[in-house]
């Protein structure tokens, strides 16, 4: 988001200092795996969720003073940050017994061996989630890795009252999307449809997952990068020339001037995920009730389906002494109806439970959407056609080329597809570096 | 720190024969560093102005009016970041206060009798060790976060109290300058005389040149209270219970929320706005010891 620079910093100094210490480290390798499931359990829970401490003494009160699990959250900053403190804590053995993950973050978690496989505790569970979603956390394997907390089905957001004003219709395909865009410049030459903006690289992510592309894939024992595919190349060669055209803004999001933007109607739709409501609320607030939410543009007018922008997950470590007690936890966090409806109301999480996804804490639409009633039964319906997501060990290294690249194509209005070619190459580059086997 | 080499210098430049003979010249403005020192003031004084006004901002108002329009919201997100998560808040700030206070005591403590004893005492491997600590004020604290973190994890002090101030206590930094101290402000005679008089050393340390070294001790105690205030990284690794965070970290985790939450702006602003105001608080009462007068000698040359 808006500080990327000093996350950065953080990372890439805890990284060099962790990689300067891992010889070290490596010395002390004892496998405790003494499950001591018997007798009264206490299990930390690094998370970064508000209110995520009020849902887990739903928990100590209920369901675990029977189980004798005691739950403790601990908040932290989200991001990659964090993955970089778990993977530190991990070294000395110290991570705590449960954490908050993101989806991208899980190959990086599972290939530093933080992650347990809790495939033996969670039975039935796989049913509660829709494919795509569910997959994320196996990472193609017989394992899982963790339970889905929430996800971010991505839609298309656009302002009611102005489309009307500039007569335009909303569109069902990406190319009736560009023609929208050029039909606003020529009525409006001020007013941009949305933006491109590099400075977010889950939304491109989630762009190409749409499309059909697939990042990082297993073949044998090595991976295969497809950042640079097909279907990348189409989302990235349609971003650029209609930045390059001058059809659409290739401003930043999450800036005062984006926020400004928005809040004065100088753009008027943001292609964003489902959780856009509580970033439409800080960023516009005087365009309350104005905004409508409808499915992402598709590139054929037969297909139906959408890609996913964010999202988290809860994970059991391998350094927890309780992995079981850990994993019954996070699966009553995440399935339970009593659990999902204080996570909604707590930490305003859309979950990944489909069944939840239309339970009570969903009727309502969110406050700044009360125009559109059936907000969330339409987004339930958008989020089961969410397209499977392919993430690899080094996503946060793709990240940061994709934020230098494409922040300077956009800027430079220059060919978007070098800028895929530059992500693809890094990121190979990275993965050999770090070890990995890569294919070609 | 700066306005600190300037006082330091100052009274040397006063002292400067030759200033006062001749006709008086009339005072002109030296535009040019007039202007330079007027653009670097700016230079560090907009972002404060920022902070200041964009903490009078209600959420609404932060990113839709003027930059530098005060907005009408100043008491309203002080309710807000007290009533923030029950106040956690103020707990951060308690353990800022903590974490800087003892932390940059007993640092303080540690340099001076570190730096009197490489100063005044001749022994062997004293230019050895003064060489290491050379070398350990080069070496940026952020490269040793994780080491530490490692080793604290074998002591099983890990998310605690200790586990931050501990490693704040031996500041190469702190040692170094109190070593230049001591040896510019604790003359040799000094202590001859009063090892004459016999004072044991202790006693020589503690009553006679500890006095003579309060005001670089204090710019010790000042710095490293800055240091620690400001400390990111560390805390960041150590500690995981946000109860015992610094200011720092708390405020990064406000920011940090995920991306189904959007990011607490004027909580933080006026959190980052709050914290700044003990420090300007400790700078102005401590500023005087600075003044005292550094010439002030025990012997006549």
């Amino acid at each position: 988001m808006p500080h990327t620079k000093l996350r950065r910093l953080v990372t890439i100094s805890v990284a060099v200092t962790l990689g300067a210490t891992a010889l070290a480290a490596c010395g002390s390798s004892d496998d405790s795996d003494s499950e001591a499931d018997s007798g009264p359990v206490s299990l930390t829970y690094w998370s970064w969720t508000p209110g995520m401490d009020k849902v887990a003494d739903l928990w100590n009160k209920g369901q675990g003073k029977k189980d004798q699990i005691t739950v403790t959250v601990k908040k932290q900053a989200s991001g990659d940050t964090l993955v970089t403190k778990i993977l530190t804590a991990h070294k000395a053995k110290k991570a705590p017994d449960l954490v908050q993950a993101e989806y991208q973050a899980l190959p990086t978690l599972v290939s530093n061996d933080a992650l347990a496989d809790i495939a033996g505790e969670v039975d039935g569970v796989k049913d509660k989630f829709a494919e795509g979603v569910w997959q994320q956390t196996t990472l193609g394997s017989d394992a899982v890795y963790a339970i889905p907390q929430d996800s971010g089905p991505m839609m298309f957001y656009y302002r009611e009252d102005l489309f009307k004003k500039y007569d335009l219709e909303v569109p069902q395909t990406w190319d009736e999307f560009a023609e929208t865009a050029r039909a606003l410049k020529k009525k409006s030459p001020d007013t941009d449809l949305t933006t491109f903006s590099a400075n977010d690289s889950g939304l491109f992510a989630g762009l190409a997952q749409q499309a059909g592309a697939k990042w990082w894939t297993t073949e044998g024992d090595q991976w295969k990068v497809g950042i640079d595919d097909a279907a990348s190349q189409k989302v990235a060669d349609f971003w650029g020339g209609l930045v390059k055209e001058g059809a659409v803004d290739n401003q930043p999001m999450y800036t005062p001037a984006w926020n400004k933007a928005l809040n004065t109607g100088k753009q008027i739709a943001w292609v964003s995920a489902v959780w856009a409501p509580g970033t439409l609320t800080t960023a516009a607030p005087d365009t309350k009730g104005k905004w409508a939410m409808a499915p992402l543009p598709q590139w054929s007018g037969s297909e139906n389906v959408t890609g996913s922008w964010g999202g988290s997950s809860t994970a059991v470590t391998t350094d927890s002494k309780n992995k079981s007690a850990a994993a019954k936890f996070a699966t009553w966090l995440n399935t339970d109806p009593e659990a999902l409806t204080a996570l909604a109301k707590e930490g305003g999480i859309y979950p990944a439970t489909t069944t939840a996804q239309t339970s009570g804490a969903f009727t309502e639409p969110p406050a700044f959407f009360s125009n559109q009633p059936d907000f969330y039964t339409k987004a339930s319906e958008i989020a089961k056609t969410t397209a499977p997501s392919a993430w690899g060990p080094n996503v946060n290294v793709a990240y940061t080329t994709f934020n230098d690249a494409f922040g300077s194509a956009a800027k430079n209005k220059s060919d978007f597809g070098a800028a895929l070619k530059t992500m693809q190459d890094d990121t190979v580059a990275d993965l050999k570096k770090q070890g990995f086997e890569v294919a070609e | 720190m700066s306005s600190l080499a300037v006082r330091k210098a100052a009274p040397a430049a006063g002292t400067t024969p030759g200033t006062a003979q001749g006709p008086p010249l009339r005072r002109r403005i030296a535009l040019v560093p007039t202007a330079t020192l007027l653009l670097g003031a700016i230079y560090c004084l907009l972002p404060v102005a920022w902070v200041v006004i964009a903490a009078t901002k209600s959420g609404r108002e932060l990113f839709s009016t003027f930059t530098f329009l005060p907005g009408t919201g100043f008491g309203e997100n002080l309710k807000d970041l007290n009533a923030y998560r029950d106040g956690v808040y103020w707990k951060w700030m308690g353990n800022s206060a903590l974490y800087a206070g003892l932390g940059a005591l007993l640092s303080t403590a540690v340099s001076a009798i570190s730096g009197y004893a490489l100063a005044i005492y001749r022994f062997r491997g004293r230019e050895t060790i003064f060489n290491i600590l050379m070398a350990g004020v080069l070496m940026p604290p952020v490269i040793l976060a994780i080491p530490q973190y490692l080793l604290m994890a074998e002591a099983d002090l890990t998310d605690s109290y200790a586990s931050v101030l501990l490693p704040l206590i031996l500041s190469p930094y702190g040692v170094y300058l109190a070593r230049i101290y001591a040896a510019a402000a604790v003359p040799a005679d000094v202590v001859e005389a009063g090892r004459m008089d016999g004072a044991s050393e202790l006693r020589i340390f503690t009553r006679i040149a500890l006095p003579m070294m309060v005001p670089g001790l204090v710019t010790v105690f000042l710095f490293q209270f800055v240091a620690v205030w400001n400390n990111f990284l560390l805390p960041y690794i150590m500690l995981s219970d946000d109860e015992k965070f610094p200011i720092t970290l708390g405020l990064f985790t406000l920011l940090e929320q995920g991306s189904n939450t959007p990011a607490l702006y004027t909580l933080v602003i006026t959190g980052a706005l709050l914290a700044v105001i003990p420090l300007i608080a400790l700078f102005l009462v401590i500023q005087r010891f600075w003044s005292l007068d550094l010439l002030s000698g025990a012997v006549k040359s």
